[in-house]
């Protein structure tokens, strides 16, 4: 491998990275506050669950693709990869915050109201504590699904390992098809593992 | 209230509940004066345990009212009335994810006592309820029994010294031996304490070991309420039906 490619690679990858983690701490800002705020509105989970759904289904090539005539989130470039990466991270976030919070024993729950907790006292001591397993799984899984995803944004000039990957496909290059696919797929394990890590570290139970 | 008679601990006023078109509770007038140990008996689903957890507000009255020392609970700021009321239930509800020590001493912390008062309460209490606090204080709820949960929700339900315990069944979930033991323990706290207690359970055996009267609900309205020698001799229905659970020692008294 060239010096030149080599250096590509770690450039790329770079990029790669900081469009995942931007993406991811975007989407776990959002979703993470939005879950909690479901637990409490229940009549808005099938809605803001049936957006994030919608988001999930919409094939992410196409998704790119919807988002480049729209004013301000939209065009070509690293901004539009991201909401579109932000969009696909939301579901699995939102969805494990709000499993994990209500899956909360019902009988712990209302002891730490019958104690005399505080709404706030309630969240942070007792239903974010025993949820933390479940949102740290959901952070995982949107984690390692945006590392992929996100090799399609070169489509719309986004960079990262992308960039191999579709001039790999356009010049029949195995070599520069496997530049962008194995750092990408060495990153979504490096992921996997740490954050599964972190889940088994940070678990109160 | 009546002029120049202190105001019974807890009193219910003509409460009803409702679940959507069900009605749970129907009427229901009773006090809980200080010092006594009221049980409340009834089958699955009489409305026991809704009217248990309208002392402590977790639920409110439909209509009629549930007065605290004098003031009805939607007066009540709530987590005043909860920190000072003790509440135990089955299985104990403990924070999995707080050592002993830490579930025993949550209503002193949440009260913002001193870190060192909070330690030596803990320390009181677990010696209290028979668990040496060197050996427990730091264990989680996952290490311990069944038996030895509820001595700790126990303990945690007297942290802040209430004057009124709430208990749901508390013993339910124990062997025969254990509960035995934990019902002692309960009768022997209780009377060094001093502490008023309403107390829900569908075992009759029970009520006659811990009450110093029991009130039997029956499809949420209060069928009986007297002493054990009168509930022993009453004729109700329902009352009746709780007499044919019980060993023929007990019915010779009848």
């Amino acid at each position: 491998m060239s010096s030149a490619l080599l250096s590509d690679v770690l450039n790329l990858t770079l990029e790669h990275l900081f469009l995942v983690g931007l993406s991811i701490g975007i989407a776990a800002a959002l979703a993470i506050p939005a879950g909690i705020l479901l637990t409490r509105r229940s009549v808005l989970q099938g809605w803001v669950l049936g957006f994030a759904n919608v988001m999930q289904t919409v094939p992410s090539l196409a998704l790119f693709g919807f988002l480049i005539p729209l004013p301000f989130l939209g065009g070509i470039g690293k901004q539009t990869a991201i909401v579109a990466l932000v969009l696909y991270a939301l579901l699995p976030i939102l969805r494990n915050t709000l499993t994990g919070i209500l899956g909360v024993d019902p009988a712990v729950r209302e002891s730490a109201i019958a104690m005399g907790m505080t709404g706030p006292q309630l969240l942070w001591e007792v239903e974010l504590p025993l949820a933390t397993r479940t949102i740290l799984a959901g952070l995982r899984i949107a984690t390692v699904t945006t590392i992929g995803t996100a090799t399609i944004a070169a489509a719309i000039g986004g960079g990262g390992l992308g960039v191999f990957i579709f001039r790999g496909l356009a010049s029949v290059d195995t070599t520069l098809l496997l530049a962008g696919a194995v750092p990408a797929a060495l990153i979504a394990v490096a992921a996997d593992r740490g954050l599964e890590w972190v889940e088994q570290k940070l678990s109160p139970v | 209230m009546t002029e120049g008679r202190v105001s019974p601990l807890v009193s219910f006023r003509k409460v009803s509940a409702c679940l959507g078109q069900k009605v749970i509770l129907h009427d229901l007038s009773f006090d809980v004066e200080a010092g006594e140990t009221l049980v409340l008996l009834g089958r699955s689903g009489s409305g026991k345990t809704t009217a248990l957890k309208m002392v402590n507000g977790l639920l409110l009255p439909s209509a009629g009212e549930v007065s605290i020392e004098g003031i009805p609970t939607n007066a009540w700021d709530l987590i005043k009335l909860r920190r000072r009321t003790g509440y135990v239930i089955q299985d104990a509800g403990l924070f999995p994810h707080f050592t002993v020590g830490a579930n025993v001493g949550l209503v002193p912390r949440l009260e913002g006592w001193p870190s060192c008062d909070i330690g030596a309460r803990v320390e009181s209490l677990l010696t209290q309820v028979g668990l040496p606090p060197s050996q427990f204080a730091t264990r989680y709820p996952r290490e311990l029994s069944g038996g030895q949960r509820q001595r700790v929700g126990v303990a945690r339900a007297l942290a802040a010294d209430p004057p009124l315990l709430l208990m749901d069944e508390p013993f339910g979930a124990l062997d025969p031996v254990t509960r035995v033991e934990l019902q002692q323990q309960f009768l022997h706290l209780r009377d060094t304490l001093g502490k008023t207690a309403l107390l829900v359970t569908h075992d009759v055996r029970e009520a006659l070991l811990l009450a110093t009267r029991i009130g039997v609900l029956h499809e949420g309205r209060l069928v009986f309420l007297g002493g054990s020698a009168e509930f022993l001799k009453a004729d109700e229905q329902e009352v009746r039906a709780f007499h044919a659970c019980l060993e023929d020692k007990w019915k010779e008294t009848i």
